[in-house]
């Protein structure tokens, strides 16, 4: 096959929303959402601010098959408010994970997959989001310790705030050159820090030090794939039987390498990223 | 914000239900179920203030002098243009489509 | 001035052990006729990196806070498990372009992970809340803990964005914001409000919340200790799911059971 058709038939993953990247990623017909649109469980905080909600609070739960082991799925909604968490669809992932557990205990091995597009905490429910933040976090080290909880970040918005966190305790992590992965909005930095420090329009700076191509060379996500429902289905699929990284637990290897870099430590660009974190045990 | 209701005769109740499209800026998603038989129900919750007559007009134009299941329809509208709202209602009733 | 570096030494009431980041004090004490570690995130005037000279949480405080937690756990492995007390007063994360470039969101994962790791193994794990507790900064340090506990006082805070930052964001004056915030429990900035969301497990009044009394001191260290017997056996996050103004995540959560076995 030519590179001309390769691309003619493949089918952006990017481009979907969160219920048909649901469907893409589970086996054929596995799919099986739990609380839907049709249970109408919305935010009760924004109408009280004048703001419209979505039937799904903007997360779409499902339990399924992956090759056919038991997985239980969330996909966070880009579209509605920006994938930010709050208080209906954080508890909506965080309760979905703890079941996953309590089946884990109980004998039926269940895996995770999460399909992280989410700018991180709804600041109209600000503390809410943060704790169920909170929450899901604390679910995913503990369903760890079971089955793989493998994180995806597609784009086109990205994983940040507590979910890159959230990101971060992930078994795996698999992203596309659409993806950015990072702490803090570039927005929020050039206001807290200034424009010398993040210029957030600067779009080609911040995706050499976030995007996906740059976190996958210096060794923060597992896989980085191409845009592409049949490659990211396929990669989740080898991911789930790989040997979990466990970056999380990494401080001795991460606090040497930052030792690196002096008293003071200066600018970095991304080569001198890959650089210092090239090497073994990552 | 506001909510509209409307309101539009229908035949009998339809089957199966979808949601399609999302609260992102200028969008919208719409919720079919099946409703009462001879009743075709709308609610809108928007976020345009003091857009009733418009939504009145589109929806009569779409369902006043044909038979249509009867459904029930929940908009949640985050400033979607009348062309957005048509190209969703369509593609939720091809969905449900017998 | 920051609250937790006056708070721990009184609490803890050893030596600052060797071995971390100066922005980041570690002390072995006691509670309860129990070994505790105490913990503390602290300025740092010459930190090596500059966005993180204030007790912002950044690179170093978040794989150092992971180093001094899991480092606890290792030890006790074989042993009773050491309470861990998060003395928190924390104004942020740190925001910079060496954080973002050098993957902030990940040392802050390894600290999350060492905390939540440190109480699925049946430590008690208490976060204290003296100062502030803002957004990625308290979820690294206390937001894992299964208690919490703040001092009844002004100065303590807990959000996921500055008042400033917030009505910067969302296109609101700072005025609008806390008008708006008063009616909306979550995105107020005040102790009642953040009590109403039933995530605190005890709110504790002292004479003093700045440098505390020896006075303050026992009565905290007393509170503590009713943490550590109050947590038992417990290891996860259960109990802050009662609060008046928490309904929905309940309401999902049991929706969510009822669907789950047969799907």
């Amino acid at each position: 096959m030519t590179d001309i058709q390769r691309l003619l038939q493949s089918r952006s993953f990017v481009e979907l929303g969160a219920r048909q990247r649901a469907r893409a990623v589970l086996d054929p017909g596995s799919f099986r959402e739990l609380l839907g649109p049709f249970d109408r469980l919305m935010s009760p905080w924004l109408p009280r601010q004048g703001i419209v909600p979505q039937a799904d609070d903007g997360v779409v739960i499902a339990k399924g098959r992956l090759n056919g082991r038991h997985t239980v799925l969330a996909a966070i909604e880009g579209g509605f408010q920006g994938g930010s968490m709050g208080e209906v669809g954080g508890a909506k992932i965080a309760g979905a994970l703890e079941l996953a557990i309590e089946d884990n205990r109980n004998g039926t091995p269940t895996s995770a997959v999460l399909l992280l597009e989410t700018g991180g905490v709804r600041l109209q429910e600000a503390n809410l989001g943060l704790a169920a933040i909170a929450e899901i976090q604390a679910a995913i080290v503990a369903l760890r310790s079971y089955q793989p909880v493998i994180g995806l970040i597609a784009g086109a918005v990205g994983c940040f705030g507590g979910m890159s966190i959230a990101a971060g305790l992930c078994s795996h992590l698999l992203v596309t050159r659409e993806a950015r992965l990072g702490l803090n909005g570039p927005q929020v930095i050039e206001q807290e820090a200034g424009i010398g420090e993040y210029d957030a329009k600067d779009r080609p700076f911040i995706w050499s030090l976030t995007g996906g191509e740059q976190r996958h060379a210096s060794g923060l996500v597992d896989g980085y794939v191409a845009d592409d429902v049949d490659a990211i289905r396929q990669q989740l699929l080898q991911l789930l039987d790989t040997p979990a990284t466990d970056r999380a637990s990494r401080h001795a290897w991460f606090l040497e390498r930052l030792s690196r870099l002096g008293d003071d430590c200066p600018q970095l660009d991304a080569a001198a990223v890959r650089t210092l974190y090239q090497g073994e045990t990552q | 914000m506001e909510t509209l209701t409307f309101q539009f005769a229908a035949a009998e109740p339809g089957r199966g239900r979808t949601v399609v499209g999302c609260v992102s800026s200028g969008d919208l998603e719409v919720l079919i179920e099946p409703g009462t038989a001879g009743s075709l129900q709308i609610q809108v919750v928007t976020s345009v203030n003091g857009s009733g007559a418009r939504w009145a007009q589109l929806f009569q134009r779409l369902f006043e002098g044909r038979q249509w299941p009867a459904v029930n329809i929940d908009i949640h509208d985050f400033g979607a243009t009348p062309g957005v709202v048509r190209l969703r209602l369509e593609q939720g009733f091809e969905e449900i489509a017998p | 001035m920051n609250r937790a570096s006056n708070w721990l030494p009184g609490l803890a009431g050893g030596q600052a052990l060797p071995g971390y980041p100066a922005s980041l004090q570690v002390i072995d004490g006691e509670l309860d006729n129990r070994l505790a570690r105490f913990i503390a995130v602290v300025p740092d005037a010459h930190n090596p990196f500059p966005r993180a000279r204030a007790g912002e949480v950044g690179l170093l405080e978040g794989w150092g806070l992971a180093k001094a937690v899991s480092e606890a756990v290792e030890a006790d492995r074989h042993g009773e498990k050491r309470a861990i007390v998060a003395v928190i007063d924390v104004p942020s994360q740190a925001y910079g372009r060496r954080e973002e470039a050098l993957g902030i969101h990940q040392a802050l994962a390894g600290a999350v992970q060492a905390y939540a790791r440190a109480r699925l193994a049946g430590h008690p794990v208490i976060g204290l809340l003296v100062g502030k507790a803002m957004s990625g900064a308290f979820l690294a340090h206390g937001y894992q803990a299964q208690r919490l506990i703040a001092l009844d006082d002004a100065g303590v805070m807990v959000h996921a964005m500055g008042k400033a930052a917030a009505a910067r964001i969302t296109l609101r004056s700072v005025e609008a914001l806390e008008a708006l915030a008063a009616e909306v429990p979550p995105m107020a900035y005040d102790l009642d409000s953040y009590a109403s969301l039933g995530l605190l497990w005890r709110r504790l009044g002292v004479d003093n919340a700045e440098t505390p009394s020896a006075d303050d001191l026992a009565r905290v260290r007393t509170c503590l200790a009713d943490a550590v017997r109050d947590i038992g056996s417990s290891t996860d996050l259960s109990s802050r799911l009662t609060g008046e103004n928490r309904r929905a995540s309940r309401e999902v959560r049991e929706h969510l059971r009822r669907q789950w076995q047969g799907a």
